[in-house]
């Protein structure tokens, strides 16, 4: 059963086609990679999925809801959360406290619960804790809860900010490039981390990434964009194998030349 | 040409001796050493004015000395030649001086400023006392540097407190004047300018043994909050018989003080907490004021209210225009905001003042007879039972603002202002967020501008300035954005301590300038700067949380 089902999405800055007529399903459950040159299109898929911007033409129905052009505060209420490419944690907060905000959507208590910090609020507040810390240690990051996210090394950053998206309690997670800026140990460490989340807690994955060996060691399903289209959609094997695919990476000679001597393997 | 390393330690030293007398010019110049000459630190010894210009070149030698490690004859080769640096730009004005006449463009370059430059003498013997005296400071500053650490810190104190002693004459005086039997033991420091030349020495002497007082070890951690509590009490205590102490005219301060607290902590909500910079925000203080104008005062009114029937008017009404002000500025952010929010301010300000609106609003003449607060049959009149008033609304706005800070609320209000993107894609509605931050921002400040003009009874245009949002920008900025503390820091050095010294009023600016300038090169993150809250190892604080202490921390 697909969780997501995308229908001819297509986005324009300009005279840019960003994305055009884009058709994706996303099965429940999956690893799902997109994949593609530097400006195919891929963060802009995740902003319209995410309400970052407007799509321009085409439907996104997530779990049979039509979501294309909701704002983002509402997206994230019917369970789709995401990291950032260059990540965007609130800096000045704690650790801990970048994933109380991630909890927000489940939260009830404003401003007078606040103020008056009534029993309920004041237990929802300590579930909430209970909660985040649950989180911190998912991630790895016991003991470093009440350091300023901005202080936190680099790859503790990226974990935070899984964590802060887990937060929200998602059904489909999209990672925009959760191993950039890693060495290959750390590389693989994430990958079973991610691995890890799905099997764990059941939900789907979606991400972009552009580590090769990471891409085809964890996706179930790749899709590859380029120049705003999708060119090719299959299992890791077979995306291997597609001429086009080779192409878009590595020009159309290149190409030709690989072609002639993956047709007999193929 | 390779310059020996003492050579280029000599010509930094110089450079920044320089640099401290040119700060010494500037003071000379703008006239705050004549002003300040006529005030004594020490009675016919040393005066203001002289420190105003004596100290930058000593401050400027002795920070580029401590940086400066070389043995003890070339420290003091060093600071010698730095005085004579140090003197030659207020040399280069006298010399100039004597030759021209200066004052078409330096006002004040008088005859009577170059006298106290001269130290009273003529031009060649006082360029040379000048420069002499110049020597003999610097040099100090390299002595200073041969004592033992703790010798340094002990004098540097004593001085510090032997020139505000000095310089706060009068105040302390007034103040210890109503102690009975403890003011003749104050009066025998003073003179009637300034300390006694025996105080003077007394009072350094006291310092020092205080700062050479063995101290006990600081608590021990378990014993920690039982400490807060006793300080927290101490600190209610006091509060509570601040004016009893201190009298009227500091009763006056303080409620002035107090009501720029009361700005402060909203505008903290506003471009501390969430991040939105309002530079319009005397707004809600005129509308607060100002409602409370036109309900209680029979001249506009036929019914007026009690200053209480009306207060839930005005602070529902601030909170409205609140509200109003942000519906269009939702989606501006950081430059774009300030300007729109400038203009508010602006237009709130000439609607009170136009003549279309004086039948209701009072156009220049502003509003008379405002009902003061009345409880029971005693009305609250005096500056020190309205300090118990502001004191009353002071203790209620913090601990919102403490509770907000710390709530989801609290959080979201952060979350937009590091990031309103990624904040949203957390599920925030960045719109009744941002509401919230504007509405309560706005009423504290609507309950400040009620109790101005029941404290004066009366509301002009004038009072509700541009500069008093820059005021209160100013205070948050040096007191730490987002801080609680640093807003009471905040006020109490921008707001109170240029009313304790009429003389700075007129370069109250200037000061401020410097001061924020300063501030952000040598600590953007304010006197009192925010700290956040332990929540992974500190679990126990959040089930009792009623205690302020977490926010001192």
């Amino acid at each position: 059963m697909a969780i997501l089902v995308i229908k001819d999405l297509t986005k324009r800055f300009g005279g840019l086609q960003a994305l055009s007529k884009i058709n994706l399903e996303i099965e429940k459950g999956s690893i799902h990679s997109i994949i593609g040159p530097n400006g195919a299109g891929k963060t802009t898929l995740f902003n319209c999925i995410t309400g970052f911007y407007v799509p321009d033409e085409g439907d996104i129905i997530f779990d049979g809801r039509n979501i294309a052009g909701l704002p983002t505060d509402q997206i994230v209420r019917c369970g789709i959360a995401r990291t950032y490419q260059n990540i965007r944690l609130f800096k000045n907060m704690t650790a801990i406290e970048n994933i109380l905000v991630g909890m927000h959507p489940h939260l009830r208590s404003g401003i007078i619960g606040g103020i008056l910090r009534d029993p309920r609020t004041r237990k929802e507040e300590q579930e909430a804790l209970q909660e985040a810390r649950r989180l911190l240690q998912l991630v790895n990051l016991q003991g470093r809860g009440d350091t300023l996210a901005k202080n936190l090394p680099y790859g503790e950053q990226r974990r935070l900010e899984i964590a802060r998206a887990l937060a929200s309690r998602p059904k489909l997670l999209l990672l925009d490039e959760p191993t950039a800026g890693m060495n290959p140990k750390e590389t693989l460490e994430m990958m079973n981390f991610i691995r890890n989340l799905r099997n764990t807690l059941g939900i789907t994955i979606v991400l972009i990434e552009h580590q090769m060996r990471m891409v085809m060691g964890i996706s179930e399903r790749i899709t590859v964009l380029d120049f705003g289209e999708k060119i090719a959609e299959g299992t890791p094997k077979e995306i291997q194998s597609n001429p086009r695919v080779i192409e878009a990476y590595l020009g159309r000679g290149a190409a030709s030349g690989l072609g002639v001597q993956a047709q007999p393997a193929a | 040409m390779v310059c020996p390393p003492f050579l280029l330690s000599l010509r930094k030293i110089w450079r920044s001796a320089l640099i401290g007398g040119g700060v010494a010019l500037l003071l000379a110049l703008v006239g705050m050493v004549e002003t300040f000459h006529s005030r004594s630190v020490i009675n016919n010894v040393v005066s203001v004015g002289q420190v105003l210009f004596l100290f930058p070149v000593w401050y400027a030698t002795y920070v580029s000395l401590r940086q400066m490690s070389e043995e003890r004859k070339k420290v003091m080769i060093a600071s010698f030649t730095a005085g004579i640096a140090g003197s030659l730009p207020l040399v280069l004005l006298l010399l100039i001086g004597a030759g021209i006449n200066l004052r078409a463009m330096f006002v004040n370059a008088s005859p009577a400023l170059y006298k106290i430059l001269t130290f009273g003498q003529n031009l060649w013997p006082g360029v040379l006392v000048l420069i002499v005296v110049n020597v003999l400071v610097t040099l100090t500053a390299g002595l200073l540097l041969q004592l033992s650490s703790r010798w340094q810190r002990a004098l540097i104190q004593g001085f510090l407190w032997l020139f505000i002693a000095g310089l706060m004459r009068d105040l302390i005086l007034t103040v210890t004047n109503r102690w009975g039997p403890l003011a003749g033991v104050v009066q025998f420091f003073f003179a009637a300018n300034g300390l006694t030349p025996l105080g003077a020495v007394l009072l350094l002497a006291i310092v020092i043994g205080l700062a050479f007082w063995p101290r006990r070890q600081a608590e021990s951690q378990p014993a920690n909050s039982r400490a807060r509590w006793i300080v927290l009490g101490s600190i209610a205590l006091i509060l509570l018989f601040l004016p009893q102490i201190l009298g009227p005219f500091f009763s006056e301060i303080l409620d002035n003080v107090m009501m720029y607290i009361l700005m402060g902590l909203g505008l903290n909500i506003v471009v501390g907490y969430a991040g939105l910079l309002d530079l319009g925000y005397v707004a809600f203080f005129a509308i607060g004021a100002y409602t409370m104008g036109i309900l209680t005062s029979p001249e506009l009114n036929a019914h007026p209210l009690t200053y209480w029937q009306a207060l839930p008017f005005a602070m529902v009404i601030a909170m409205i225009s609140g509200v109003i002000l942000g519906l269009p500025v939702l989606k501006l952010r950081g430059d774009y905001l300030a300007i729109v929010t400038l203009g508010f301010g602006e237009i709130v300000r000439l609607l009170v003042l136009s003549d279309w609106l004086r039948p209701w609003l009072g156009g220049t003449q502003g509003i008379q007879l405002i009902a003061q607060p009345k409880i029971g049959n005693l009305t609250l009149q005096s500056q020190v039972q309205l300090y118990y008033l502001f004191l009353a609304w002071v203790v209620v706005v913090v601990f919102i603002a403490w509770r907000l800070k710390d709530s989801r609320l609290g959080r979201s209000w952060m979350a937009l202002r590091e990031d309103e993107d990624v904040a949203r894609a957390m599920g925030i509605n960045h719109v009744t967020t941002k509401l919230l931050a504007f509405a309560t921002g706005a009423l504290f400040s609507g309950i400040s501008g009620t109790i101005f003009a029941a404290k004066l009874t009366s509301v002009y245009p004038h009072s509700m300035n541009f500069l008093v949002s820059i005021n209160v920008l100013a205070l948050l900025i040096l007191g730490g954005m987002g801080s609680i503390p640093g807003v009471f820091v905040g006020a109490l050095v921008l707001i109170g301590a240029p009313e304790l010294l009429r003389e700075f009023a007129e370069y109250r600016y200037l000061v401020y300038g410097a001061l924020l300038v300063a501030m952000m090169l040598y600590r953007p993150e304010g006197l009192w700067p925010e700290e956040r809250r332990k929540l992974e190892l500190h679990e126990e604080e959040f089930v009792e949380s009623t205690s302020v202490a977490a926010e001192t921390e």
